[in-house]
C-alpha cells in the first residue's frame, strides 16, 4: 500500500470513502459516486468521462476476474489542482505477467483486452501492483484539468 | 437453585402472547392497513409455541443450535413476507423486539434471586439478538429480491424498438448496457427487423452514461447479428466526449456505421433506401 501510494505523485488526500464492490449490480453505484466527487471538484466533460469509463473497467476486471473487492475513492490535491484518486484492490488469483496484460489485445476472458492498457491512455496516473494468489491492486488518478 | 425455563415459559405462554401482543399494538406505527390484529396474532403465537417447544436450559445460551431451526424458519418465513409487503424495517424488527420484552417480562416476575435473574435475563438477551439478525438479514433478503425483480422489469420496458420508417427501426438505449440487457436489446430488435422487414436499424445510445469495453463489445455484437439478419445497424448518438473516450481506450469502430444524432442516422437510412425527403416549394399565387 505505501509503496504504490509513494509511487504516485504526492498529493494530499482531502477526502476519502470507501465502497466494496462484490456483484455486477454494484458497479452503476460506484460509477455514480465517481460522478459525484468528480462534479464537486469541478471536473469538465471530457474527463469526468474517461475517468469514469476508467473506473468501469477496473471494477469491472475485479469482479470479472479478482471476484470482487474494494474501492478507495480519494479526493487530492496537488497546488491549485484537485483530482480524484481511485485504489481497486481484491484478493483475487492476480496477475502473472503484468506486461502481457498491459498490452492492447491480451485477455483472457475472451473479450477485448483493452481494459487495462486503454485504461492507461484515459488517466494521468496508473499504477499496478499484483501478486499471485494474493490479488492485484490498480491505482488511478485524474487531475480535474490535467 | 437451578432454574427451570422451560417450565416457566410453557406455564407462562399465554401470558407472554398477551404482554407481546400488547407491545406490539402499543407501537404507534403499527400497519394496521397491511396486516389485521387476527393475522399479526396468528403469526405471533404461530412463532412463541415454537419457541417455547424448542427451548430449554441447555440451548439457551446456544442460538446456533439446530433445536432452534423451525424458529428460525417460520422467523425468516414472516420476515421475508414482510419485506415483500413493504413493510419497514422499524416494524419488522418491533415484532422480534417486543417478544423479548415480553419474555423478560415474564422471567422478571418468576425468577426471585437476582443473581438467577440476571443470568437467565442475559442469555435470553443475547438469544433474542440473535434471533433478531436473522430477521434483519431475511428482512434485507426479501427487499434486495425486489429490487431484482424490478430491476427485470425495468430492462424489459426501457427497450422500446420504434419503426420509424417503413424498412427502418430505431432502438433507443437508456441507461446501461449490461450483458442482460444486451441480451434484450438484441432479441427485441431481431424479432422486429423480421416482423417489420426492415433492412436499416439505427441503434441509439444518447442515453448510455458509459461506454466502456464491455458496453462497446456488447454493441459490435449486436451490430453484427443484426447483419446476420440481412440489415444495416447504424449507431447514433455518440456524444463528443463519449468519442474522444472511445479513441483512448482503443476501440475500433470504424467497421460501423456511426453518426453523432439520431437525425444524421435517419438521412443516412434514407439515403440507403433511396428516399428522399424534400422540402415542397409552393407556388406563389
Ligand atoms: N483484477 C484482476 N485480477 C486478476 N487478473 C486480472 C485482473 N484484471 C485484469 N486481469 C487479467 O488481465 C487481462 C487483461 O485485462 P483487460 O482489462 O486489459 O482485458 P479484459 O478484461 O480481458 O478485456 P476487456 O477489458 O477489454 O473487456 C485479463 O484478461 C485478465 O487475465
Ligand atoms: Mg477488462
Amino acid at each position: 500500500m505505501k509503496q504504490i501510494l509513494n509511487m504516485i505523485t504526492a498529493t494530499i488526500s482531502l477526502n476519502k470513502d470507501h465502497m466494496p464492490v462484490q456483484r455486477d449490480q454494484d458497479v452503476v453505484p460506484f460509477r455514480n459516486r465517481v460522478k459525484e466527487y468528480a462534479t464537486k471538484i469541478r471536473m469538465g466533460l471530457v474527463n469526468q468521462t474517461k475517468l469514469q469509463t476508467a473506473a468501469s473497467e477496473l471494477v469491472r476486471n475485479m469482479l470479472r476476474y479478482g471476484g470482487g473487492g474494494e474501492i478507495l475513492i480519494e479526493v487530492v490535491s496537488r497546488g491549485r489542482d484537485n483530482g480524484i484518486r481511485l485504489t481497486f484492490s481484491d484478493k483475487g488469483p492476480g496477475i502473472a505477467d503484468i506486461a502481457m496484460a498491459m498490452k492492447d489485445g491480451y485477455s483472457t476472458g475472451k473479450s477485448l483486452g483493452l481494459g487495462l492498457p486503454g485504461t492507461k491512455r484515459l488517466v494521468n496516473e496508473f499504477d499496478i501492483k499484483s501478486e499471485l494468489g494474493k490479488g492485484t491492486k490498480v491505482v488511478i488518478l485524474k487531475w480535474a484539468n490535467g | 437453585m437451578a432454574i427451570d425455563i422451560t417450565k416457566i415459559f410453557k406455564k407462562k405462554q399465554t401470558e407472554i402472547l398477551e404482554r407481546w401482543m400488547q407491545n406490539q399494538l402499543a407501537d404507534a406505527g403499527l400497519r394496521e392497513d397491511l396486516m389485521s390484529n387476527e393475522d399479526l396474532r396468528a403469526e405471533s403465537e404461530e412463532l412463541i409455541t415454537a419457541l417455547v417447544k424448542s427451548l430449554n436450559d441447555k440451548n439457551l445460551s446456544d442460538a446456533d443450535s439446530g433445536d432452534f431451526d423451525h424458529v428460525i424458519e417460520i422467523l425468516s418465513g414472516i420476515s421475508i413476507s414482510r419485506a415483500r409487503q413493504g413493510y419497514s424495517p422499524r416494524e419488522t424488527g418491533l415484532f422480534i423486539m417486543s417478544l423479548k420484552q415480553a419474555l423478560i417480562e415474564v422471567v422478571q416476575d418468576e425468577i426471585e434471586g437476582p443473581k438467577e435473574l440476571v443470568e437467565v435475563t442475559l442469555k435470553l438477551n443475547r438469544l433474542m439478538d440473535s434471533f433478531s439478525i436473522i430477521t434483519f438479514e431475511t428482512f434485507i433478503k426479501g427487499r434486495e429480491e425486489v429490487i431484482l425483480r424490478q430491476t427485470d422489469e425495468i430492462s424489459e420496458i426501457s427497450t422500446p424498438v420504434i419503426r420509424v420508417w417503413d424498412g427502418i427501426i430505431a432502438l433507443p438505449i437508456i441507461g446501461t448496457l449490461d450483458s442482460a440487457r444486451t441480451q434484450v436489446v438484441m432479441e427485441s430488435l431481431l424479432t422486429e427487423i423480421v416482423e417489420s422487414e426492415s433492412s436499416v436499424a439505427i441503434l441509439d445510445i444518447s442515453g448510455v452514461p458509459t461506454v466502456d469495453s464491455l458496453v462497446a463489445q456488447h454493441l459490435l455484437k449486436t451490430v453484427s447479428a443484426t447483419r446476420l439478419m440481412g440489415a444495416e445497424c447504424i449507431i447514433s448518438g455518440i456524444r463528443p466526449e463519449i468519442a474522444q473516450t472511445i479513441v483512448h481506450l482503443g476501440i475500433d469502430l470504424s467497421g460501423i456505421v456511426t453518426k453523432a444524432t439520431l437525425a444524421s442516422a435517419l438521412q443516412y437510412a434514407f439515403r440507403t433506401l433511396r428516399l428522399v425527403v424534400k422540402k415542397e416549394v409552393k407556388a406563389i399565387s
